[in-house]
């Protein structure tokens, strides 16, 4: 049984800012990050998709104390977002100055413009995130 | 399967920055468990160890090892458990099963941390290795960012408005400082006020310094025992009357149950069936406070409030002493301290003291039955014990 999405697939279409998911033959859900057997059914059976990377925050933090390693020049935004297609996928969220964010951005469209890839020495390599702009409703 | 009770236990006191080592810490905490068992080190059978990131700290995998030689248990089986923050929880339930399926009699579980020797960067990045550092940990989340999502979430969710929200998490905060000045083996003996949080660093918006844990380091043990070596050991055993674990994969994974943690539900739904009881038996409870939001987000999972009523009980007191449930009567992680793979087994500790009797100012009169509720990553483990007064 060989993983049909690996990390290296889904982290270097990341990179290019293509967003990789997969999507249940046995029952329709669609799932990302990439797993081996479906989250909703635990079915073996799922085909890789492109996802359109627009959805909704459903929630965010500013972070202002980052890891040792994180290049930074500043706070920066994290955000959930529920995609249309269903998952739930953690992101930053540029475009917007930290200080000028609430609790009122919860609910806001948005769409992945961008990645960022990170690397230190624990991080076994380059790893990309996805990055979110607002949409305009 | 036999009952299991334990009969001794052990802690140092909790503290920032201390000169000792892991294992001069765990073995402390494992003479005093087995001193007050009334046994000799050579009557350890097993040794069950949490410790979550030694080898960051002090360059020290496979620490199992060396504690059981260090207390002279030697060469005994020595496993050591790496669950995040709930590696102790997870070696005194594994523990547990080996005494109740009749292989050993008498084991010692605990777990030892010394998180401060990192430095607050290398131990902000190696906490954060208890996400999933595929595909969440490249957008620079932590773990005080965890829980800021989750707190905004729970905002959004059970229409708390954040200012209100704010000040249920700071009152989480100043419930769990109020116990800790009273508890001689705390990291911060101190009182704070609902200002000192509000007041207080921004961290991760909305959970500021003061609605975090420190980073501590420390060590707990217990020997546990069955119930036929306990009658003749002691007159006053605490028996593990119901034990849950369960995982999770990444946060997001989670999604439906946010801002609550399923495997929590499950795992504690497993104790309360194991023990045959329900939240109303439980007399005390020592949650996982490692964030204030964290806590009330517990107390909801384990069925004390309503999901979304928690934080107005908190105001109310009835997570006081004297209240519905007395919670983190030991200070909690905020102000007892969290060394991270010792924290079930200080959980535990304050339990059996409680259960006993012993805990001078900050007794629950009357203890008969309590809980330990510890957490590992943003979901990733959760464990549940729930010891009952044996006499």
């Amino acid at each position: 049984m060989e993983y049909k999405l690996t990390f290296r697939d889904y982290n270097e279409a990341l990179k290019k800012n293509r967003l990789l998911g997969q999507k249940c033959e046995s029952c329709g859900a669609v799932i990302t990050p990439p797993r081996l057997a479906c989250r909703q059914c635990g079915s073996y059976e799922l085909s890789v998709i492109d996802l359109k990377g627009s959805g909704r925050i459903q929630s965010f933090t500013v972070i202002n104390v980052p890891p040792e390693g994180r290049v930074t020049d500043g706070p920066y935004i994290v955000v959930m977002v529920e995609l249309n297609e269903g998952p739930w996928i953690m992101g930053n969220l540029s475009g917007v100055r930290p200080d000028d964010v609430t609790i009122d951005i919860i609910g806001q469209s948005v769409i992945m413009g961008q990645s960022i890839t990170v690397s230190d020495k624990y991080s076994g390599g380059e790893v990309a995130g996805p990055v979110f702009l607002l949409q305009a409703s | 399967m036999r009952k299991v009770a334990v009969i001794g236990v052990g802690m140092t006191k909790f503290s920032g920055k201390q000169g000792k080592t892991a294992v001069e810490l765990f073995t402390e905490a494992a003479a005093d468990a087995i001193n007050e068992s009334n046994l000799k080190p050579k009557d350890i059978q097993a040794l069950f160890v949490g410790n979550g990131l030694g080898d960051f700290e002090e360059g020290q995998a496979q620490i199992q090892a060396f504690c059981a030689d260090s207390i002279g248990a030697f060469n005994v089986r020595a496993n050591r458990y790496e669950n995040a923050c709930a590696s102790a929880s997870a070696a005194i339930q594994d523990a547990f099963m080996w005494v109740a399926g009749g292989f050993y009699d008498v084991v010692l579980a605990g777990g030892t941390e010394v998180a401060t020797k990192m430095g607050t960067p290398l131990a902000t990045r190696t906490f954060g290795m208890f996400s999933d550092s595929r595909y969440e940990f490249p957008v620079g989340i932590t773990f005080p960012g965890v829980f800021a999502l989750l707190a905004n979430l729970y905002s959004k969710k059970y229409n708390v408005p954040l200012p209100e929200l704010k000040r249920q998490m700071a009152q989480v905060s100043v419930n769990s400082h109020y116990y800790a000045a009273r508890n001689p083996k705390a990291q911060i003996q101190k009182e704070i006020t609902m200002d000192d949080v509000l007041n207080s660093l921004m961290v991760a918006c909305p959970v500021q310094l003061q609605d975090c844990c420190p980073f501590t380091d420390g060590a707990a043990a217990l020997v546990l025992a069955s119930e036929e070596v306990a009658s003749r050991l002691t007159s006053k055993p605490v028996y593990i009357a119901g034990i849950g674990q369960a995982s999770a994969g990444n946060l997001m994974s989670q999604k439906e149950h946010l801002p609550h943690l399923y495997s929590r539900e499950l795992a504690v739904r497993q104790s309360y069936k194991m023990a045959g009881m329900t939240p109303a038996d439980i007399d005390v409870v020592e949650i996982h406070d490692c964030f204030s939001i964290a806590a009330i987000i517990a107390l909801e999972s384990l069925g004390f409030f309503d999901y979304g009523k928690a934080g107005e009980a908190v105001i109310r007191g009835e997570t006081k002493i004297g209240g519905k449930i007395a919670v983190n009567p030991s200070g909690g992680l905020k102000a007892k301290g969290h060394p991270i793979g010792a924290t079930g087994a200080a959980q535990a500790y304050e339990i059996v003291k409680q259960l006993r009797g012993e805990c001078g100012v900050r007794q629950v009169e009357g203890a008969k039955v309590g809980m330990t509720d510890t957490l590992g990553g943003d979901g990733g483990t959760l464990a549940n014990i729930i010891f009952k007064r044996g006499w």
